[in-house]
């Protein structure tokens, strides 16, 4: 049966051969015997020969002509450069007329200021404003330039210096403004391909600099080893390409947006065992945190060379303005070239640079005023502790006392706003001055918002238990 | 626009080649010969710490090792006096050939050519540093807090009413730094599906916030208003890259006197092309505000240009006011938004007030509210200082670039070698001058950059421009000897963009 297919196949494929080669059976080209189905393949060839030389068919390229493109012009609409303003928009913020000490006057009431992150209490700090005016005299206000071109002034040089002694590092270097400080140090060490781990809760100055730095940024949920060891295994195990690139892992010593104290001795162990980087900005910690107020470091008992790059914001328990990044002489050699924040703006007026001194060395001969500072956060948690419909989310040594209403009414925004209203009341009605935790819409920061009260080492026994009054009193008829 | 004549581009390339050949060398000389772990090895990544990848990068490291650290004396000079018209520079030595200065208790007195203390109110001022004591008392150096929640004063409110009043706009809004206005505010008003057409020179601040805006930046060349016009056709014909959605909106970011350049920015023209392609304009007055225009308004004063055409005026205290930080001044609208938005609004420090104070009490005797008319003086002192100043190096034969009535003058030094000398040689003679290179400037085009100021009395200049003269010639940077009958030999020159 099958033999039968065959041979019947092979006739008709013979058949055809012979119907092919038919017209040029006998044809002799130059001696050679030649068959037909030559023929049809010289034919074939020639097709293919003719379609490879013709040009691959692209549609007709028109570029716009000049009316076209004026037309298009013309046409063009663009949005307004800001959104139109709307009623509640307009919020205006409450205006200091005197120093923002723990008591100040807000509108022309005295009042009692929890917005102030004035931790040790330097505000009006008569030794701190001495080396001002003395400073003051002598260099003016402004420095009139970059520190590469006549901008560095010898104070910066000093601050500089006693800074870095008093931390323990090598060596360190100011910058001119608290919050670019973060957001400069970062890209100055982290380009594009490297891998950042950060905690999804850190400020916008961070996440700032994670942006521009162009690294490839993961990050872990707020405050969690478990999380931080999960997304560190997760990226070195197996990954051959990440021991070759630089790797870090950036968080805050106590959060800004809930108050939360970095757990330092776990991240540095895992840190050492993924051997990653770490950079720490302790912008509320500096000056707080530890027996001397050495920061986390100190706190944790960690040596400071584990860390290996560490900013802070000089406005807070210094109680000045710009900030500062200290580390191995390489970290700020380094930046001295490379940050831009540093390079390309001017240094920080002199006088800042002489406070901020006249206030570490203030730290350094009264230690005791750490304890003061450490009473003061514990009685406000106390007292804090049985607001109705609110919790405290902030870590019990954080100066920063962070409260979330238990139940959100959904949304952020009207969470503010119920915030805000509890807020106003205790500011028109007790004269206690609170603020809550409000957000730039360009913040991804995801994190609950809240009532956010500063302790200062300034604050009275009597302060802190009429904020505390006033906050229940008010809660008590706003969440009723 | 620089003239780069060839054989000095020769030069330049081949000093750099050496110094690039040399330290090469020497980079592998020490690989051979250094084996424990010192620093420099752990930049090599075959030493570095085990299981780090190194800190600082291959070839910035080599440039600052090898390059960068060999003159390093020229930058980061400290002084140990206030920036005015003479200061006292701090003698530095080193003993390890550069590669650490120390500082000693010795100054040397010398001119300040270097400071942006464009009216000289950087040192004390009869009318200013009392009124900054008495608000230093009554409000401290700081505030604390940032400026939604407890961070506003008095003195804000009043320093954002007078800016605004100052530079012709309604309103205003501060910020505790300079850099951090633009790299702040740029994203606050354009993000992604917009469009920054930005110049070719503009400061890193603004390449930094249009970076971190999220929208799509576009270069036109240096001034030039012809291209930009030729980029907004293109760019509004073409719409967004790949989808081809129309732009979302358009700024386009200029500056009023470019530092490095030390030009004026040609805002007439630019402002009309914006106004004819409906983008708006971004104008940075770091450098031009208080220093140039009638009375002191900057760029759009001197040029004539309606400040209510430029939609988004920023600017610096740092300069002209002696002072720190950046204001915003735009539409009440603009402004209200940015007030709702800005994140250094929300979460930065606020502005010292002390430093308000300062630039309140500069800009009242700018306007002469003051009671007397130094401010008017001023502004006059410093149009003739620079304008002196500048036909007097002209007349030597240095190549200096800028424009008339503006107070920076860069004179070109091109070889890597001349920098250090020309710095090195002036402040050996007292003269204080900035030098510039690489990455500053582009690789070939160093220069010296100075700034002139109210501060300075004619004598001051006369001896200035003496040195300069003097170590012009012993450095030879004198490119251009003064012919008035016929100009520079065109045909000889090549164009560098």
């Amino acid at each position: 049966m099958a033999s039968g297919v065959l041979n019947r196949t092979a006739a008709a494929l013979d058949w055809v051969s012979a119907a092919f080669d038919a017209p040029l059976a006998r044809a002799v080209v130059f001696g050679i015997h030649i068959d037909g189905h030559l023929v049809v393949e010289m034919l074939l060839i020639v097709v293919i020969l003719f379609q490879l030389s013709r040009k691959s068919y692209k549609p007709p390229k028109k570029p716009l002509t000049e009316k076209e493109v004026d037309d298009l012009c013309e046409e063009w609409v663009p949005e307004p450069l800001c959104p139109s303003i709307t009623e509640e928009m307009q919020t205006e913020h409450p205006t200091l007329e005197s120093a923002a000490a723990p008591h100040t006057v807000v509108d022309g009431k005295e009042v009692v200021n929890f917005a102030s992150a004035n931790y040790l209490g330097l505000i009006g700090h008569e030794k701190i404003v001495d080396s001002c005016i003395s400073s003051l005299e002598k260099y003016g206000v402004g420095s009139c330039g970059p520190r590469g071109f006549y901008g560095t002034i010898d104070v910066h040089l000093d601050c500089e210096s006693k800074i870095s002694k008093f931390l323990g590092t090598p060596d360190s270097v100011l910058y001119s403004y608290g919050i670019s400080t973060i957001f400069s140090v970062i890209p100055a060490f982290c380009k594009k391909g490297d891998i950042i781990v950060a905690d999804e809760g850190v400020h916008w100055g961070v996440q700032n600099g994670l942006y521009l730095s162009r690294s490839t940024v993961v990050y872990f949920k707020h405050n969690d080893i478990k999380s931080l060891e999960s997304t560190l295994e997760k990226l070195t195990r197996g990954n051959k390409r990440a021991e070759k690139v630089r790797r870090y892992i950036i968080i805050e010593s106590v959060y800004q947006n809930s108050g939360q104290m970095a757990q330092l001795d776990d991240i540095v162990r895992l840190k050492e065992k993924y051997r990653f980087r770490l950079v720490l900005d302790e912008s509320h910690s500096f000056g707080v945190l530890g027996n001397t107020g050495r920061g986390l470091a100190e706190h944790y008992g960690i040596p400071i060379e584990k860390i290996d790059i560490i900013t802070a914001g000089m406005g807070n328990a210094l109680a000045t303005d710009g900030g500062f990044c200290t580390g191995s002489v390489r970290v700020v050699d380094h930046q001295r070239l490379s940050s831009s924040g540093y390079v390309f703006s001017a240094s920080l007026p002199p006088y800042l640079a002489s406070a901020a001194i006249a206030a570490v060395d203030y730290l350094e001969d009264n230690p005791s005023v750490l304890t003061t500072l450490k009473d003061n956060i514990t009685l406000l948690h106390k007292g804090l502790s049985c607001v109705p419909g609110f919790e405290i989310t902030s870590n019990p040594l954080s100066p920063i006392v962070f409260l979330k209403l238990k139940k959100s009414t959904g949304s952020q925004d009207r969470d503010l706003q119920l915030l805000q209203k509890i807020v106003n009341r205790v500011l028109h009605e007790d004269s206690v001055f609170l603020v809550t935790s409000k957000r730039s819409s360009l913040d991804k920061c995801r994190l609950p918002v809240g009532i956010r009260l500063f302790v200062s080492a300034g604050h009275s026994e009597s302060d802190i238990l009429k904020a505390c009054g006033s906050l229940k009193r008010v809660t008590d008829l706003e969440l009723a | 626009m620089v003239r780069l004549p060839y054989l000095t581009a020769l030069t330049t390339l081949f000093s750099y080649g050496l110094l690039f050949a040399f330290g090469q060398m020497r980079d592998f000389f020490r690989k051979l010969l250094e084996t424990d772990g010192s620093d420099f090895l752990r930049s090599v990544p075959v030493f570095a710490i085990q299981g780090y990848a190194p800190i600082c990068l291959g070839l910035e490291d080599f440039y600052t090792r090898r390059l960068y650290l060999r003159i390093q004396d020229c930058f980061n000079r400290p002084i140990a006096s206030a920036p005015d018209s003479w200061i006292d520079v701090v003698k530095r030595y080193s003993k390890d050939n550069n590669k650490t200065l120390h500082r000693t208790s010795e100054t040397s007195h010398c001119i300040n050519l270097g400071s942006y203390n464009y009216l000289g109110f950087a040192a004390a001022d009869e009318y200013c540093t009392p009124h900054v004591i008495e608000s230093l008392k009554k409000y401290s150096p700081s505030t604390c807090s940032a400026r939604v929640d407890g961070g506003t004063t008095k003195l804000h409110a009043e320093l954002e009413d007078l800016v605004a009043r100052f530079v012709g706009k309604p309103a205003a809004i501060l910020f505790g730094m300079g850099y951090a206005t633009n790299s702040a505010i740029i994203p606050s008003l354009i993000g992604k599906g917009g469009l920054i057409i930005s110049d070719s020179l503009n400061h890193n601040s603004i390449v930094n916030g249009a970076r971190g805006s999220g929208a799509t930046v576009r270069v036109f060349q240096h001034n030039s208003a012809a291209h930009l016009e030729e980029v907004l056709r293109e760019q509004i014909a073409g719409g967004q890259p790949r989808t081809h959605r129309p732009w979302k909106k358009i700024i386009v970011i200029v500056e009023g006197i470019y530092s490095m350049e030390g030009e004026l920015c040609k805002l007439p023209e630019i402002i009309a092309v914006c106004k004819k392609y409906k983008a708006y304009t971004y104008l940075d007055e770091a450098h031009s505000i208080g220093a140039i225009g009638k009375s002191g308004r900057g760029v759009c004063e001197l040029l004539g240009v309606n400040t209510a055409d430029v939609d988004i005026m920023m600017g610096t205290f740092t300069k002209s006011f002696g002072s720190c930080g950046g204001y915003i001044a735009a539409s009440k609208e603009i402004i209200q938004h940015l007030k709702k938005i800005c994140p250094a609004h929300f979460y930065a420090t606020s502005m010292s007030p002390p430093a308000a104070q300062q630039v309140i009490s500069a800009i009242k005797v700018i306007l002469g509210e003051d009671g007397s008319s130094r401010g008017a003086k001023k502004l006059a002192q410093i149009r003739d200082n620079s304008n002196f100043f500048r036909s007097e190096l002209h007349k030597m034969g240095f190549e200096v670039l800028g424009d008339n009535d503006s107070p920076v003058m860069p004179i070109m030094l091109y070889n890597p070698g001349k920098i250090p000398a020309f710095s090195r040689e002036c402040l050996r003679r007292n003269v204080a001058v900035v030098t510039v290179a690489f990455p500053a400037t582009p690789l070939l085009l160093a220069r010296a950059r100075i700034c002139i100021s109210a501060a300075h009395t004619r004598e001051d200049l006369i001896k200035a421009l003496e040195v300069i003269s003097k170590v012009g010639d012993l450095v030879g940077i004198k490119y251009f000897p003064f012919e008035p009958q016929n100009a520079a030999p065109h045909n000889a020159l090549k164009k560098l963009e």
